[in-house]
């Protein structure tokens, strides 16, 4: 949406430049085919999804759809399931996207800066291909190493520690996890390009005052990629927030509802309960808390700089 | 760029007027009947892929020129009637016929998607041999009829005899009350370790499968609210506070605390009720399975899990009442049914179809194939489906105790409902007071305060 108002805007400050007057229209032309794409697949879907979320569109056992107002809306947050949901997401998104991806991405990428080449390019590797998996097959992977007969098991058993059934007793812990592994590789690349734009003179700068290692991290490379930091974290937690196929492969939301994010619920909803219009309510909400956190990083990012 | 320019919006027009295009046409072919069908999740299992083949292939001979696309769709119960309700809410994707689940079909039928069949059936013979609940199983609200259907199920005990033996349990047995089960299951858990004693499918993974096959077939055993423990037809209201309600969630809580069943995550896995009849019955692993007719099917040689000493390992018992209070028996019964969606553009053609997958030959074969219990009276006394598997006089024989669900538009709504109350009871999450509690809760926003106390009729 935001492009397509840019692009609406532009002609408004045509004037202020020299230049043919019959230009103008033309000079708009080139711009209209995206801009007719952009109104047709993501202007519209999400107005079609604003209205359904207004009604009590059912995928089945109603033929009519009528005009409800808030109703859905009432609903969710009177709805233990959706209050348990928001708790779930907030925890997986803190847990997996935060601490996680982030803090892990920032010191693989920092490590990787040290290391002597062929390890650079064996870990970078590695790592990207975690985040290349496609996304149903990372879940069962994850599945597979998670579930009572899984490798983490029988690497628990081999140390002698006690195995346990991961996705029935942690379930948010396991998908957590899960969403680290394969998001981590994300966070690193951004951090490996922001740490490679740090001048070498100002690092060596602060070594020769004395600055020690952690000092040096602390006071110059972190201040300096404060910006990807923002930018890293606003990606992770949007992406996060969405995660659904590796949950859904993993636990189904379950046992109980103990794994059950937001958009597991709102599938749950709207295919499985076929309440259509309520499950989508639930997405509008889930878009309200995404522009929550983008708006916080968006502010942090500008007071910083 | 402005040269380009022209070139750039008449190259977007005709792209434009590609995907127009691509909405708007398209009809169907008006000599093809798509056929919509569920195909078992277990790749070894095609009884009904084989059987629509064969009569795809017949049909295509008797009607020159006429094509059958059979459309197969791989996936759990849930998800298959998903996809199917959002094919037929467009013109585009909507098949001409599909199979519908009986406790579904209302649902779809207040959906508006299917097209009432009684012009057809009033021309139609054969429609004289359907038994009379058989014909009900698809009658909407409206009086109208929207579907065929090709057979019925019911449910009892199957016990493994050898375990039974070694456990000291008789080889005839034939529990008399819930309580019985449940001590039949801990002799097992002490005598013989290393067998899961007893499996009652459980929670929300896999759907109505465990509503059916593990709830229901206790809920009803309670007898409670007249014998209508879910749903009054007479006053056509929901019913709920049962005692019977909380007492079906806490034989449950029971089997899975005291560790009778299977693991509780195996027992929520989506796939268990395919692993109950391809590993845990042959492989010895399970003493009793509360389950359905239709298990021997798996274990024909044509079958996905060919085990040809099945009819001597085990054992039928019906399932007792809960304190054995009259009748003493409990089934449920369900079944599919062939319907013609409102979007079809062929609906004769679909129709013809029909009356070829339901020839005599055709219903017998597949009634034997699939270990259909027969709902037509010329299948029923055929002596090749009455001599085709052991054990089809036992359930057979059941129909005489069974109830179907209650057929309403919101019971898909209600069946997820107790599949969550199941999977909190089963979990230990809440007590099964707490769970048939919100149970009530949920039914009363589902059936829009249409709901009465089961306590307040006595």
């Amino acid at each position: 949406m935001a492009t397509a108002t840019k692009v609406a805007a532009a002609p408004t400050e045509t004037p202020a430049r020299p230049g043919p007057r019959r230009g103008r229209p033309l000079r708009w032309l080139p711009l209209a085919p995206a801009t007719v794409m952009l109104l047709l697949f993501l202007g519209g879907p999400i107005a079609y999804c604003v209205y359904i979320a207004f009604t009590n569109m059912q995928l089945t056992g109603a033929s009519s759809t009528d005009f409800v107002g808030l109703d859905n809306f009432q609903r969710a947050f009177g709805d233990d399931d959706f209050r348990n949901a928001v708790v779930l997401t907030l925890v997986f998104t803190l847990l997996s996207s935060l601490v996680g991806q982030n803090t892990l991405g920032l010191a693989l990428a920092a490590l990787m800066q040290r290391a002597s080449r062929p390890v650079r390019t064996l870990t970078g590797s590695i790592v990207i291909a975690a985040w290349v998996v496609p996304e149903i097959v990372a879940g069962f992977l994850l599945y597979a190493f998670f579930r009572r007969e899984g490798t983490l098991n029988a690497l628990l058993d081999w140390l002698g520690l006690p195995s346990q059934n991961w996705l029935y007793t942690l379930p948010i812990l396991a998908v957590s996890f899960a969403n680290v592994w394969r998001g981590t590789a994300f966070s690193m690349l951004v951090y490996s390009a922001a740490l490679s734009e740090i001048p070498k003179e100002i690092t060596e700068a602060a070594e020769v005052d004395g600055a020690g290692g952690l000092g040096r991290f602390w006071h110059i490379t972190l201040p300096m990629i404060r910006r990807s930091i923002g930018t890293n974290l606003m990606l992770n937690t949007l992406q996060t927030l969405s995660v659904f196929g590796l949950i859904w492969a993993m636990t189904r939301g379950g046992p109980g509802n103990r794994s059950q994010t937001l958009p597991v619920f709102m599938y749950d909803q709207a295919f499985n309960k076929s309440l259509i219009g309520y499950g989508t309510a639930v997405a509008l909400l889930l878009l309200l808390v995404g522009a929550v956190f983008s708006v916080v990083y968006l502010r942090l990012m500008r007071e910083e700089v | 760029m402005r040269p380009t320019a022209p070139l750039i919006l008449a190259a977007t027009l005709a792209a434009t007027a590609g995907l127009t295009s691509c909405g708007g046409g398209s009809g169907s072919d008006p000599d093809t009947v798509k056929v919509a069908y569920n195909r078992s999740t277990d790749n070894k299992i095609r009884f009904k892929d084989n059987h629509l083949a064969e009569v795809k292939k017949q049909f295509e001979k008797a009607n020159p020129g006429k094509k059958v696309k059979l459309i197969p769709i791989q996936a759990q119960d849930n998800d298959y009637a998903t996809k199917v309700q959002q094919m037929m809410r467009s013109p585009k994707t909507a098949p001409d016929l599909v199979y519908e689940d009986t406790f579904r079909i209302n649902s779809d039928i207040k959906a508006g998607y299917l097209r009432p069949l009684d012009e057809y059936l009033a021309k139609w013979k054969t429609w004289d041999q359907f038994v009379d609940t058989a014909k009900a199983a698809a009658k909407a609200e409206d009086g109208k009829t929207y579907g065929v259907p090709d057979g019925t199920d019911t449910r009892g005990l199957w016990f493994n005899k050898e375990i039974f033996a070694k456990a000291g349990l008789p080889a005839d047995w034939s529990p008399k009350n819930w309580n019985e089960i449940l001590q039949a299951a801990r002799t097992i858990k002490k005598k013989v370790p290393g067998v899961t004693p007893l499996n009652v499918y459980t929670g929300k993974a896999p759907g109505e499968t465990s509503v059916m096959q593990g709830f229901e077939m206790l809920l009803y055993g309670t007898g409670e609210a007249g014998g209508n423990p879910l749903y009054d037809p007479g006053a056509k209201k929901w019913v709920t506070g049962g005692k019977g309600f909380s007492d079906a969630l806490g034989f449950l809580k029971t089997v899975y605390s005291q560790k009778l069943g299977p693991d509780i995550s195996d027992a929520l896995d989506p796939n268990v009720g395919t692993t109950v009849f391809s590993e845990w019955l042959p492989e010895g692993k399970l003493a009793i399975a509360l389950d359905g007719s239709w298990l021997g099917q798996n274990w024909l040689k044509t079958g996905g899990k060919p085990w040809p000493e099945w009819s001597k390992t085990l054992g039928q018992a019906p399932m007792p009442t809960q304190h054995g209070q009259a009748p003493g028996k409990v089934s449920m019964s369900g079944g599919w049914t062939w319907a013609i969606t409102a979007k079809s553009k062929n609906p004769d053609l679909a129709w013809k179809f029909i009356e070829r997958l339901q020839t005599k030959d055709n219903a017998v074969t597949w009634d034997i194939v699939d270990a259909q219990i027969a709902v037509r009276k010329d299948v029923a006394q055929d002596p090749k489906y009455t001599s085709s598997m052991p054990g089809i006089t036992f359930f057979t024989g059941l129909v005489k105790h069974t109830h179907y669900r209650p057929t309403t538009p919101v019971y898909p709504q209600v069946s997820t409902a107790i599949g969550e109350a199941m999977e909190a009871a089963t979990t230990g999450d809440t007590s099964p007071e707490k769970a048939a509690k919100s149970y009530d809760d949920q039914l009363k926003s589902i059936a829009d305060g249409a709901t009465v106390a089961a306590g307040g009729r006595g």
